[in-house]
């Protein structure tokens, strides 16, 4: 385990490693890959953990976000200032999150919260509507998509309130085994 | 869903209850007014009422209407309607299941609980300390907030976790922080509490120098067991092909070149475990060569056959010894003679037979805990409702990352839903008799074409195997005989070739046929063809395997004189090496014709604008197939798995060449993990199981070949396992229990049948707890619906009685008023 590195003290590793599901490698690997965003903006020496943020437009930007329709909802999600800016702290642990180790539980939270368009703490029809167009940019009809809500909602919602709570969401991805594989980016 | 509970209009004068309703439920009321009194939001709220009132327009506050919800579809959301009053709507949103996951603070109490009862089941008994106060845990742990105590509060219960976490032992703490759902500061911070307040407590107790110790080693052991698992990741093979070809066609085509990479992995452990273990004592140790073979080295055919110079090489069974090879250290003259002083001993055929019993056993285990793992992830007790909900938040393949592949999935996901809801929506489609009678009609035309097919090729390989064999037999009596055989040695060795290149063929055709024959039929559903196609494929290849297996075991080994054999285990090695050999060619050209050549076609001739689809079932049930050959042959040729390393490695980058160039996602629905559960069990069941039966058999019954290889001499393999006992047993008297319980026990089939049966009843024990604990989700699913029911009447009512107070007090105020005014 040679301490060749000078990015971070080695406390600061162990500390990553414990909270995240990254070893020290990828932790480092990782870095360099927050640091290719913004080479000028990103300093080489972490030690003193300074308070760089990365707006995001540079995060919304990396190959494995480019495409996807739900890139700004992860960013702000996982941002610690709800925006999209985010420290390396938060791009950690977005990607430990979706990485292959997280548990079903901790990404179906997350999951639940980047569908959540409105942040109130439940996916209302609202939200739901905003999902579906995110999936399936022009192809459902407007009448289709209403249809698709109230029966998603109706089988999803267990205590009959008209929306999704957390708990009836987390009830559902446990009966969805694709989710744990495709709640994943590779990095 | 079922048991919804059903309100109808206007509860207070339900003329449908037994009961007068007021009566019954008057003493709820009081409670929720006494509730409502005591409670400390409720005190703002009756402070801050009259304000309030005059913003709520008590005209819209009529009586709630509570229908259920699909009968009216404008009142689907029962709960939140604008009717309600804002304190109601304020009781509502701090109700304990609503602030779940909502704040720092109800995450970190729910985090206590749960490191609370992770504690109570590590240690036996709690401290006292702990305990938290007598009252429902459900409570306790989503404390209702208000906002003049949340800082408070907060801390208070961020203390408790940390102590919680304190007690925890290390890799609970690192599972459990790494589980919460806080930002990553956050769980610095938590982090850094905890050692803090470890350190602070390590280093005011006086602790004994002992567990001081071990608390130094148990930090080195974590810290090894980091770096260790910082080097196994830095093997990760392929992980930048693999994010290309997932970024490109999503999960479906990646989980083939995941199973590609588990089967490599399996075979770089046998490769590792026979080759350290046999072939490098033997590579160090020659042999003693008592025959003079003269073997024609044809260099261009042997690379292909196996035969000729590597027959009487390390590749095969017939190069072992059957002595206790011994390293010579020293040989001293002395007066009685030249004696040397034996170094180490190593008694091969005992190791032989261990070594193969060893990794058969060790992969079995790999195997079948990799196969529950992965049920356990994908069959969940499954009800058919909710499809939808779980196809819309589930189905958006995070890792796709290409452009064009994305606008694909969403098509794709768009089709899927509609298709979905079509089917939903739509009635039963009641088929005319005639229609029904038509479609099983079609079905078993298909299903005898495919049969009647599987059965042609199986009889094909059988005879012509049986002819092949015959011509073998005949030239080897002519060459006995002194007469040349007609055609030379080349022609002899090429028509070793035939059979492998007759059954790769087959291989190769036939499932294009099976696929031909199901596009003619209808299914409901996409995976039910998926199925049915593996299904066709599996039990080709499993006859095939089939009548190989009893062509060698039954005819080639039970005569190996009549082919002039001196060593029919390295005869055999050597057709398994040829047929995985053939099978890779075979391969090679199925990819260079079945997708490029055929993508040039369909482009340029046919004018299609996409491109073929990658058949990811029949790609696997290939591996499979050439899987169970490689373990078929390792006991007949140690060195077997790395041809089949080498053979995997040129798959890989060929067949994700071929992939980028040739082919494109496809539209149907893949249900990943499904599948690999069910690739994984393939794999274990027919596979491994027929592989190592056929080795067990191998071991058990045949007789090995008196002139080559480690077990010569013996009347079985297993003997060998035998003798050694008897030989410890009669070296020392001590261990001669150790003989009768292996004659009793392991060659003891009554044992075996006992143990067999002893299984069976435990696995029948635990389908029916299983059966069991169904059961009880369905109850507790209906308990939680029936709770659904009662929260909502409970908040109509408060409803109700905050409006009936409203109406009230204005009246007073203005009757005060008015009396004001009046005197």
């Amino acid at each position: 385990m040679g301490n060749k590195q000078t990015i971070f003290t080695s406390q600061q590793l162990d500390a990553y490693q414990d909270c995240t599901y990254f070893t020290r490698k990828e932790i480092l690997r990782l870095f360099h890959r927050y640091r290719d965003l913004a080479p000028q903006l990103v300093p080489l020496d972490y030690t003193a953990g300074p308070d760089v943020r990365l707006p995001y437009e540079l995060i919304g930007s990396m190959p494995e976000l480019k495409d996807n329709p739900f890139r700004q909802r992860i960013a702000e999600v996982f941002s610690e200032d709800g925006e999209g800016n985010m420290t390396l702290d938060d791009f950690l642990d977005m990607f430990s999150v979706l990485s292959e180790m997280a548990p079903r539980d901790l990404k179906a939270y997350y999951a639940f919260k980047i569908y959540d368009f409105n942040n109130d703490d439940f996916i209302c029809r609202s939200d739901l509507e905003k999902t579906l167009n995110r999936l399936t940019r022009n192809e459902l009809t407007e009448d289709e998509v209403r249809m698709v809500c109230e029966k998603v909602i109706d089988e999803a919602d267990l205590d009959n309130d008209g929306r999704l709570s957390l708990e009836d969401f987390q009830h559902m991805i446990v009966r969805a085994p694709d989710f744990l594989s495709t709640f994943h980016i590779r990095i | 869903m079922a048991g919804r509970v059903g309100f109808h209009s206007d509860l207070t004068t339900d003329i449908e209850s037994p009961a007068d309703e007021d009566g019954v439920h008057d003493s709820f009321s009081q409670l929720i007014e006494e509730q409502c009194h005591d409670h400390h939001d409720v005190m703002e709220m009756t402070s801050l009422e009259l304000e309030e009132e005059s913003r709520d327009d008590v005209m819209h506050l009529e009586s709630p209407v509570y229908l259920r919800c699909d009968s009216e579809p404008q009142q689907t959301e029962c709960l939140i309607e604008e009717r309600w009053s804002s304190d109601t709507l304020k009781v509502l949103s701090s109700m304990p299941s609503r602030t779940i996951g909502r704040s720092r603070g109800a995450i970190i109490s729910q985090y206590y609980n749960r490191t609370l009862q992770l504690r109570r089941r590590r240690q036996s008994r709690p401290s006292i300390q702990h305990f938290p106060r007598a009252a429902r845990p459900s409570i306790r742990g989503h404390l209702v907030e208000t906002d003049a105590d949340e800082l408070e509060e907060d801390d208070n219960k961020r203390e408790r976790l940390v102590n919680n976490l304190q007690n925890l032992s290390g890799s609970d703490r690192v599972r459990m922080l790494r589980v919460m759902p806080l930002s990553l500061a956050e769980k610095k911070e938590l982090r850094m509490l905890v050692l803090n307040k470890a350190e602070h407590s390590l280093s005011q107790s006086q602790i004994p120098c002992c567990s001081q110790l071990k608390y130094y080693i148990i930090i080195a052991l974590r810290h090894g067991w980091y770096g260790w698992l910082s080097f196994l990741s830095s093997l990760q093979l392929w992980q930048t092909a693999l994010k290309c070809v997932g970024g490109r066609f999503g999960t479906g085509v990646l989980s083939y070149f995941l199973f590609l990479r588990t089967l490599l992995f399996f075979n770089v452990f046998l490769f590792l475990v026979t080759g350290l273990f046999l072939v490098v004592p033997q590579a160090v140790v020659h042999p003693d060569r008592d025959q003079n073979t003269s073997v024609a080295s044809l260099w261009g055919l042997e690379v292909l056959t196996g035969a000729g110079y590597f027959s009487d090489s390390l590749l095969y069974y017939g190069y072992y010894s059957h002595q206790t090879l011994q390293t010579k250290r020293r040989c001293s003259e002395s007066i009685n003679g030249t004696s040397c002083e034996s170094g180490l001993s190593y008694n091969m055929p005992l190791v032989y037979f261990f070594t193969i019993g060893a990794a058969f056993f060790i992969t079995c285990i790999i195997l079948v805990y990799t196969m529950s793992k992965s049920f356990g992830q994908s069959f969940r007790i499954d009800k058919s409702k909710g499809l939808l909900a779980i196809k819309v938040f589930s189905s958006w393949d995070y890792k796709v990352s290409k452009k064009s592949s994305v606008r694909l999935q969403r098509a794709n996901i768009g089709t899927q839903i509609k298709e979905l809801v079509a089917e939903v929506n739509r009635e039963e489609l009641k088929f005319s008799v005639l229609q029904r009678l038509f479609r099983v009609f079609i079905h078993m035309v298909a299903w005898l074409m495919c049969l009647g097919s599987t059965l042609a090729c199986v009889l094909a390989v059988f005879y012509f195997s049986e002819h092949m064999h015959k011509l073998q037999k005949d030239a080897e009596t002519r060459s006995r005989a002194g007469t040349n055989p007609s055609g030379g040695v080349l022609l002899r060795e090429a028509s070793l070739l035939a059979v492998p290149v007759l059954v790769s063929g087959i291989n190769l055709i036939l499932p294009g046929f099976f696929n031909a024959v199901a596009w003619m039929e209808e299914y409901d559903s996409p995976s039910v063809l998926n199925y049915v196609s593996i299904g066709r494929n599996l039990l080709l290849k499993v006859s095939v395997l089939g009548v190989l297996c009893h062509h060698w075991l039954g005819r080639v080994a039970s005569e190996p004189e009549k082919l002039g054999l001196q060593c029919w285990e390295s005869f055999v090695g050597q057709e398994l090496y040829r047929f995985l050999l053939m099978d890779f060619i075979f391969m090679l050209l199925d990819t260079f014709f079945g997708e490029f050549l055929w993508r040039l076609f369909s482009q340029k001739a046919l004018k299609r604008k996409r491109k073929p689809v990658f058949d990811i079932a029949r790609n696997v049930l290939e591996l499979i197939y050439g899987q169970t050959l490689a373990w078929l042959g390792v006991l007949f040729s140690p060195l077997l798995p790395v041809v089949q390393i080498i053979k995997l490695l040129f798959l890989f980058y060929m067949k994700k060449v071929s992939l980028m160039m040739n082919c494109q996602a496809s539209g149907k629905p893949w249900r990943a993990s499904q599948m690999t559960t069910i690739f994984i069990t393939l794999l274990c069941f027919p596979s491994f199981l027929g592989a190592s039966v056929c080795v067990t058999y191998t071991m058990w019954t045949m007789k090995p070949s008196a002139g080559c290889g480690p077990f010569r001499g013996l009347k079985t393999m297993f003997q060998a396992g035998k003798l050694w006992v008897q030989e410890l047993a009669a070296e020392n008297p001590n261990l001669s229990w150790l003989a009768s319980a292996h004659a009793y026990l392991v060659e003891n089939p009554l044992f075996l049948f006992m143990c067999a049966v002893i299984f069976l009843i435990v696995i029948y024990f635990h389908s029916q707890v299983v059966d069991g604990q169904r059961k009880i989700i369905e109850l507790l699913q209906e308990q939680i619906e029936n709770e659904g029911g009662d929260k909502k009447f409970l908040i109509t009512r408060l409803q109700d009685i905050h409006e009936r107070k409203r109406v009230v007090s204005p009246r007073r105020i203005r009757g005060a008023s008015e009396d004001s005014s009046c005197t």
